[in-house]
């Protein structure tokens, strides 16, 4: 697009599309971000977990015949599948490495991205795939004179609601509590009684999970494909950096920014739109070197 | 390993390399060359990681500069070689020390972070400025100079650089500033109690590996005549983190073992299946649980428990 036919509609339009995108990092972030939050360890192999949600709501939307039902389904179930492979990884190999140095818990979780990609690449195969979403979501509808997707609509609907359920779970729970204070003090959570292994099993396969439906969100408007664990995990990153390490609303606010640089990047200069949101970083980072909100630790 | 005979081990490995062409086949001289190229990567890494205790997550991204910075000169300028070469290194060390000055003040992941923040950006770049940098095709046929251009000078030419390097960082690493950065390592509070700098010697160990990293791209370049954005991909750290640890994180020999050993698995088990990142996940793994001080860490520390300078108390 000419930077001449740049119009407040398209602007308007581009800004929404970035919203709908910034919710579903906002929903694989917070879970990365809560991982971090507890358990201290970047979880490299979240982006794989987010890998698996996408092709495993892809297989089971496709088993239930597609239509409506396979995608609530899909969107139901897959972050179940998820929650099983991160849990068996975590009980089996990664809850007997808490208590080492945290390059190794790191590079374990490296190992595991390494393994998981590897899995996907066998049981499913490298060919693209996409689903449908169900009909009441197909379509568009006008906005500002320009035609706005329907399943981005729904994206901007449930990712507030992610967020909010989030927060309440965290805030008004009592395992929510218990997490939260084993991510300022594992030793005393431990001392008075609280079997700290296991809310760490459980914050680990909730972050996953969190993945896994962010990727079960995305497959509808994304091919489907080997390598989608390396793009999301960067972006992950970064957002999480600028938030503030284990931050729920920094990972909120950080999607919103990496979404929406991104979108209005891709209207102003479309070949170095990927480059927007890696500035909007540095430029903050600059700025504010622990993120702009404070950070768990 | 007691020092006489290591030397005299590590010099006749030495002149046994440069009879090496004489007998092998040219694919297993070329593999060669590729464990002397990632040997240096590696072993820059290990200064800043092992010796100097900072979380460097995205080396990778300077060995990628320094490869692009040859590349791009020798391909698209009429420099003359030699400058074109000596500018991968210096470019290297000069992003190192910008990227560095950013991070340092971070402590631990947060340093991590913020590089490899800064890596992708350089990474986002490189794989978007077509003109420039080709792209995600990255720049193919390099010319690289007359007297490298045979696969047994090339090797002679890496293996050389390499022994340099290798001398350089030995005897930095022995120097005052050597031991000053690893005591920084064990106890930064104290080094900086006792009026140590603790900054700037982290900055200058920083400036130092991405320095080799960067020299190590310009052998890449030399080697494989192309650069491509996966040069400058975080996934290449944390293969030469992988390397580290294998060989042995607080040895100085490690690191090239390691890259020695990963090179030539990836190209023997590679040509065999599509799995490769498989198997390398489940090596990871099985060293993490059994082998974390790496292979030369682990033989160093039975040697000094027999002669009982380890304590068993871990």
């Amino acid at each position: 697009m000419d930077a001449g036919q740049i119009t407040l509609a398209a602007v308007g339009s581009h800004f929404m599309v970035g919203l709908s995108r910034a919710m579903v990092l906002f929903i694989v972030t917070s879970g990365l971000s809560f991982v971090l939050g507890v358990l201290r360890v970047p979880n490299i192999a979240h982006g794989s977990l987010y890998m698996i949600g996408a092709f495993a709501a892809h297989s089971i939307a496709t088993f239930f015949g597609g239509g409506t039902v396979g995608f609530w389904l899909a969107l139901f179930l897959s972050p179940i599948v998820v929650a099983l492979v991160s849990l068996v990884a975590e009980r089996s190999l990664f809850c007997h490495l808490y208590e080492r140095e945290h390059l190794m818990l790191l590079l374990f979780t490296f190992a595991l991205m390494l393994i998981l990609g590897d899995l996907t690449k066998m049981v499913w195969g490298a060919e693209y795939r996409s689903i449908m979403p169900p009909p009441l979501l197909q379509g568009s509808v006008p906005f500002l004179g320009t035609p706005f997707p329907k399943y981005n609509l729904f994206l901007l609907v449930v990712g507030p609601v992610v967020a909010i359920g989030l927060w309440l779970f965290t805030s008004k729970t009592k395992i929510g509590k218990i997490a939260r204070a084993a991510a300022v003090d594992r030793e005393m959570v431990g001392a008075i009684g609280i079997n700290v292994s296991w809310v760490f099993s459980f914050a680990f396969v909730l972050g996953c999970v969190l993945a896994g439906l962010g990727g079960a969100l995305v497959s509808p408007t994304t091919s489907v494909t080997l390598g989608m664990d390396h793009d999301i995990i960067m972006e992950a990153f970064l957002i999480v950096t600028i938030g503030g390490l284990g931050n729920m609303w920094g990972a909120m606010v950080g999607s919103l920014i990496f979404g929406i640089t991104q979108s209005l990047g891709v209207l102003f200069w479309p070949q170095f739109a990927i480059v927007f949101p890696y500035v909007a970083v540095v430029v903050i980072l600059t700025l504010k070197p622990t993120g702009m909100l404070k950070s768990v630790w | 390993m007691s020092n006489r005979m290591g030397y005299v081990g590590i010099v006749a490995l030495g002149i046994l390399m440069l009879f090496m062409p004489l007998f092998l086949t040219r694919f297993y001289v070329y593999i060669l060359t590729v464990i002397f190229v990632t040997a240096l990567l590696a072993m820059s890494l290990n200064l800043v990681v092992g010796h100097g205790g900072l979380y460097q997550f995205h080396h990778g991204v300077f060995y990628g500069v320094g490869a692009y910075t040859s590349g791009l000169l020798l391909a698209k300028t009429q420099l003359p070689w030699w400058l074109a070469m000596a500018a991968a290194p210096v470019i290297s060390a000069a992003v190192g020390l910008l990227i560095g000055i950013f991070c340092i003040r971070l402590n631990k992941l947060y340093f991590g972070m913020l590089q490899i923040s800064l890596g992708s950006l350089i990474w986002a770049i490189a794989f978007r400025w077509y003109s420039l940098t080709g792209g995600d095709d990255g720049v193919h046929g390099i010319p690289v100079p007359e007297f490298v251009s045979s696969w047994t000078s090339a090797f002679y030419f890496v293996l050389g650089l390499l022994i340099i390097s290798l001398v350089v960082l030995y005897s930095i690493l022995r120097s005052p500033f050597g031991t000053t950065l690893q005591a920084i390592r064990d106890n930064p509070e104290r080094c900086e109690a006792v009026g140590i700098n603790v900054r700037r010697h982290q900055l200058a160990a920083i400036v130092i590996a991405t320095f080799f990293a960067g020299l190590a791209g310009m052998m890449f370049v030399v080697v494989e005549g192309s650069v491509f954005p996966d040069l400058l991909f975080w996934v290449l750290s944390l293969e030469i983190f992988i390397m580290c640890l294998l060989g042995g994180w607080y040895t100085f020999g490690g690191p090239i073992l390691g890259a020695a050993i990963i090179v030539s698995l990836r190209t023997f088990i590679g040509s065999y299946t599509e799995y490769w990142t498989l198997i390398l996940g489940i090596m990871l793994i099985l060293l993490i649980f059994f082998l974390p001080e790496g292979i030369m860490g682990f033989s160093l520390k039975g040697k000094m428990r027999r002669r009982g300078q380890v304590q068993e108390s871990e």
